[in-house]
Formats: structure tokens, sequence, C-alpha cells
């Protein structure tokens, strides 16, 4: 049986404080709920203070480059789908450097959980605007303030008719770690982006900002399976901010489209060219 | 660096390497300024911001965009109607840059950047070296390399005179040890705005869309064309060696600092060992020297200013009746196992008389400390190889043997 122990915590470079230890907190919760052992598993992350989290994971690990996360993520699941394939990355990584590859990932739909540490801010360059700034944000660049609308990923998520997305809260590492249980137990796409206060950078979306705001979809009934409605809660963001599972639906995995991948994993498969050189000397 | 009279120390203020740099851009006065945060080259980006921001900076827009291929793409729309350009980046961001790279070459568009250098991954490492300007040695973009924060900031306004030069229009990189240069502070003159402003006049653009003029960028060029416009990039680069030189002279007239145009030379004159770098090493090399000019050892220094264009010419020159060349490479061509420079100075000796011993180190790699006892070691190498020949050509430089 999987346990805590087989997540061991481990020294980690981020500030005291910091919302990313609830988030890693409650992966590792998951991770043993859904009984998967770290061998079982491969966190993949990109660059940027989220980018950190494999290092301070005991499982298999690779930090990539910066915004590349999905795309590696998808060839190592095409490769070895047995594997439980998660991938980390910030606001910026994920919806900034990366956006390109979100909007395909979705369109593809492999079996991954990516992981949005949500944090409206860039942490690793300390304190620049990422694309889920708030408008008027001042930072060290943006000195007039954020004149860029900021993204809404859930909206966007939705929008393309992502197979599940959810939003949590580093705040609340309970209620985190159900989300992203059900998220890998999903199978297909998950986009969970996290609400994550940067202690440091962010002064204006804190602790006690989310704290003041945030509700769970679940304790007014919501049933994230109808996806106009998930659209509406995508688009609430002011005095109130929904956390849970906006939307779900059961849809052909990139996996699925691929029917030799039934036969099991292609690094599993003998490697046997007799047929291609036969193909080959067809045409000589 | 040279000074004509006494340098004006009531001038000097202390400041940050990336800020002597931004304030160099700021007196260029751009018009638009494009990037990504990245370390180390943030601090520039910040600085400029804060220019814009005190509206120091008139008639700028600073484009906030999602990754460094954005920025330099925002900077190719704006070029093309006629905006001086600015940007800044380093390792990732400028590997990210490369198509990019290659398009402002060929379309002739005068953008400058500063590249902030740093390692490339895989690993992850923020720290110095050359490989990421290196890498994007052959896309058309003149590449000069800055030995302090002074030359630096000074580099800068030379390069957009470069630039913008109607016999150039060819993109420049101004590079800086990241770290080592970008986050140092020292006592520099800051660029002043009046003196710029007549060494650097207002940016006339020969050709940019217009309504009342129309034409096309970046369209197709078929086989029937195409090899002309790599051979007019090639002519311009070759422009460019005169210009540089120019600029550097009209630098020294104007601002009274002189840092060599595309070399520079140290204790050349009667030295059987010459050592040839780029970058802030320059400065370690150069208190080397002095230690062992102490002891009789007759070395000296070719410093390359300019690797693109390659000055060919000036280093055959410079190392005419030297005994024995070391080149240090803060890089390497994995496969080939010399640095770039070392290739390329060996190769432009080939066809001549000059038969001088040439050997190759590559340095610093990852910001691996570079100190004067290693240099030191490279010259009691080259004195061996002037009395016994060459037994390594290239090699590696403090690796750790301990940990492989």
């Amino acid at each position: 049986m999987v346990t805590m122990e087989d997540y061991p915590d481990i020294e980690t470079e981020w500030c005291p404080g910091c919302g990313n230890f609830g988030i890693l907190k409650a992966i590792r919760k998951a991770l043993v709920s859904v009984g998967k052992a770290p061998h079982e598993v491969l966190i993949v992350s990109g660059i940027g203070q989220a980018g950190k989290l494999p290092h301070y994971m005991k499982c298999n690990t690779f930090n990539g480059l910066h915004g590349r996360t999905l795309p590696l993520a998808t060839g190592s699941k095409a490769a070895n789908h047995d594997l439980t394939v998660l991938t980390v990355g910030g606001d910026g990584d994920t919806y900034g450097e990366g956006g390109n590859h979100l909007i395909h990932a979705i369109r593809r739909n492999p079996n991954i959980t990516a992981i949005v540490h949500d944090n409206q801010i860039y942490g690793l360059t300390k304190g620049q605007a990422s694309p889920t700034s708030e408008l008027g944000m001042k930072t060290k660049v943006q000195t007039h303030g954020v004149v860029n609308t900021p993204l809404s990923p859930l909206s966007l998520a939705v929008s393309l008719d992502c197979s599940f997305v959810a939003r949590g809260y580093a705040g609340n590492i309970e209620h985190l770690a159900g989300i992203l249980e059900e998220a890998i137990k999903h199978r297909g796409f998950a986009l969970v982006d996290i609400l994550q206060p940067c202690v440091t950078f962010n002064k204006l979306n804190t602790f006690k900002w989310y704290a003041e705001r945030v509700y769970r979809l679940d304790e007014e009934g919501y049933v994230p399976d109808d996806r106009i409605k998930a659209f509406e809660r995508s688009l609430e963001w002011g005095d109130r901010i929904p956390i849970g599972i906006f939307y779900k639906k059961e849809k052909p995995t990139f996996e699925d489209g691929f029917g030799t991948l039934g036969e099991g994993t292609l690094i599993s498969r003998p490697k046997d060219q007799t047929l291609v050189e036969e193909l080959i000397d067809s045409f000589m | 660096m040279v000074t004509k009279g006494k340098l004006e120390m009531e001038k000097m203020v202390v400041v940050e390497g990336s800020y002597a740099v931004a304030h160099a851009v700021k007196v260029c006065r751009p018009n638009v300024i494009s990037a990504y945060p990245i370390t180390p080259q943030t601090h520039i980006v910040e600085g400029l911001s804060q220019f814009i921001a005190d509206g120091e900076i008139q008639n700028c827009e600073y484009i906030n965009v999602e990754s460094e291929f954005s920025a330099l793409s925002a900077l190719v729309g704006s070029s093309a109607v006629g905006a001086r350009c600015y940007s800044a980046t380093t390792s990732q961001g400028l590997e990210l840059m490369h198509e990019v790279l290659f398009n402002v070459s060929g379309m002739r568009m005068p953008i400058v950047m500063t590249v902030v250098n740093r390692a490339v991954s895989a690993p992850i490492n923020i720290w110095n070296d050359h490989q990421d300007a290196i890498s994007q040695r052959d896309t058309g973009w003149i590449q000069l390399y800055a030995e302090d924060l002074q030359e630096a900031a000074d580099m800068t306004a030379q390069a957009f005179k470069i630039a913008e030069d109607e016999e150039v229009l060819m993109p420049v990189m101004v590079c800086m040890d990241g770290f080592i240069l970008s986050h140092v502070y020292e006592p520099v003159v800051l660029l002043e705005q009046e003196l710029t402003d007549e060494y650097l006049p207002t940016y006339k653009p020969l050709n940019i869309l217009d309504p009342k003029k129309p034409m096309s960028f970046g369209t197709l060029a078929d086989p029937n064309y195409y090899t002309e416009f790599r051979y007019l990039q090639q002519k311009a680069m070759e422009n460019a060696l005169k210009k540089i030189e120019d600029a550097a002279n009209e630098f020294y007239d104007m601002f009274g600092r002189y840092y060599g145009g595309l070399t520079d030379k140290y204790q050349t004159g009667d030295a059987d060992i010459i050592l040839v770098a780029m970058g802030s090493i320059v400065g370690t090399i150069k208190d080397t020297i002095d230690k062992l000019r102490q002891k009789g050892v007759k070395v000296g220094l070719l410093k390359v200013r300019s690797f693109r264009p390659f000055p060919a010419e000036a280093i055959k020159e410079a190392i005419k009746d030297a005994k024995v060349v070391a080149v240090l490479d803060k890089n390497i061509s994995l496969g080939l196992n010399e640095g770039a420079l070392f290739t390329e100075i060996k190769s432009c000796l080939y066809n001549t008389e000059n038969r001088v011993p040439v050997v190759g180190y590559m340095i610093g790699h990852g910001g691996r400390d570079i100190r004067m006892s290693t240099i030191e070691n490279i010259i009691s190498e080259a004195q061996e190889v002037m009395e016994s020949g060459i037994r390594k050509e290239s090699q590696f430089t403090d690796v750790r043997e301990e940990i492989l």
C-alpha cells in the first residue's frame, strides 16, 4: 500500500509561507489516495518557481524548458501510457510561454493532469506581471500597472471542451487534494488551475484576499456536467471566486486514437524490423 | 580602456552594470523596447521600464509580451515601420529567438539587443559563459563583446550607430557577461544625452512600410534571387568591419574613451606569447600579464571585440610576430572539441605564410570561476609549446576529474 512515507519531505528553496507548500502537500496526498507508487508516476515541469516542484518529489521527474511541459509530457505518455503523468508549471510557464501548447494539449486530450501554480506573478524573475496578473497591478516592469486583459484559464479550457476543468486553492489543502485525486483518476486531459498566493511578490492576491473570496462549488450543489454553466462559473471573478470541479466530460483520449497502444506500451514492444526491411526492399 | 586626457572622476557614479546599459539605451532614444524577463537580464528591462515610467524616455513604448519569441517578433513589426528598436535577453531566451534572429537580419533591420551571456540548458545553469551567443553565430547579427561595465554601456551607442549605417543595416548584439558584468557595481561615466545626440543622430530608416510608398517585407525569394540576398548580407558584414572601427574612433573623439575597434591589443608589441579572448575574462588576463611581465615573461593579449564580422585581417596583423598563440573560449563546439574563436583563428591563418602554433582552451563553462592561477598555467603551457611544439591542440580547462 502506498503511504505518505513513500513521498517524503525534501528540503525546498521556496520562500517561507509560499502557496507552493500547500500544492506540494496536496499532490502527495492525491497520489497516495489513488495508490500510485513513486515509480509509477512521472512529474514534468518547466521553468519558474513551480518548475522546481519535481526536485522536491520522490518519483520520476523531468525538468524541461520554459513553457514546454505539455508537449514533453504528451511524448512520454505516447511512448509509455502506463505512466501516471502529471505536469506542473506556473501561470507564466503554462499560460504565457507555453500558452500555445495548452490549447493543442486540450484538443489532443492525452491522459495527463496539468497542475498550474497560478500566483498571478513571475516569481523566479522576482516580480513581473504574468498572463493572469490583474489589470492595474504595478510591478517593476509594469510601472504604470498591467494594461493587458488577464487570461481566464478556466474559460479558455471550457470553451475548448477540455475534458476536465477545475480550480483549487493552495490555502485549502484537503479540498485541493480531492480535486487532484479526481483529476488523476479522470481519463483525459485535466487542467487544474490553483490559486497560489505569492507572499513575496504579489501583494494584491494574498492568502487573506483569497480567504475572503473563495467558495466551494460542491457546497452549492453544483454539478460539473454542463458546459454552458461551467463557462458562466468560469467568468465569476471578484467578490466571490469559485473553486472545485467546473466541468467534466468523457471523451476519447489521445491514446485511444492510436489503436496500436491497446496492445501495450510502445517501449515494451519487441523491436522487430523485419517488416520495415521488407517494406523498404519492396521499393528497391 | 584608453582615455583622452584624464578620466573625468567627478562624472563617475557607482552603478550596477545593468543600470549602466539601461541608461545607455535611454540616451540612444529608442522608440520601441520589447523584452521578456529572464535571469540575469531582468535588471536591464526593469531599469528601462522605470525610465519610461518616470517620463525620461520620450516617444517610446515598452511592449510586454509572453515570450522572447514574441519580444523580437514585435520589434520586427516596429522596425518595419521605421522605429529604433531595442531588446535584451540571454541564454534560453536567445535560443528561443533563433528563428526570428534570421528574420531580422534577412530583412536588414538595425535592431540592437543586449545579450547578457549565460550558459545554455540542459543542465539548467544561470551563470556565465558564451555558448548562447556563439550558437547564434551564423544568424547574420553583428556580435560585439564588452570587457567591462563602461564598455558595455558605451558599446550600446556604438551598436546603434553601426547597425543604422546605410552601408550596414544589420542587427547588432552587444554581449556582456552575465552577473560578472550585469550585476556588478563599478564606477562608470553615464553617457551624456547631449553628446549622445550628437554622436547618434536621429534614425532615418531607408525602407519602411508607409502607405504613401507601399512596399513588402519578408516576401518569398525563389532560387533565382535568394543567393543575392545572402551575398548582400555578407557584403554588409564586410562593410561593418570599417564601420565598427569608425564608430569606436568617433566615440573616442567625442566621449574620450576607447577600447579598440574590431580588436584591442595589450602588451603585444614584443610578445612571444599572445593570448586571445573576448568579454570580461580580458580583465583577468591583463592582470596576469602585468604580474608575469614583472618576471620577464613576454606575454600579451589580443582582445576580440567583434566576433561577427570576424576581423581576420586585424587578427593576422596582431599575431604576426608571436611565437605561440593561445585562444581562450567560453564555449565549445561539441564534437569538434574546440571553441569557436580558436577554430576561426586557426582557419584564417591556414593559407598564409604564418605558421605560428595556435592552441585552444575551453574555459569558464556555466560560470566556473577563472582565476589568475589558471591563466598562468595556460601561459606556462604556451611556453612549453613554444619550446617543444604542440602536445594538445585544444582542451578543456579545470575539469574536475574526481567527479567524472
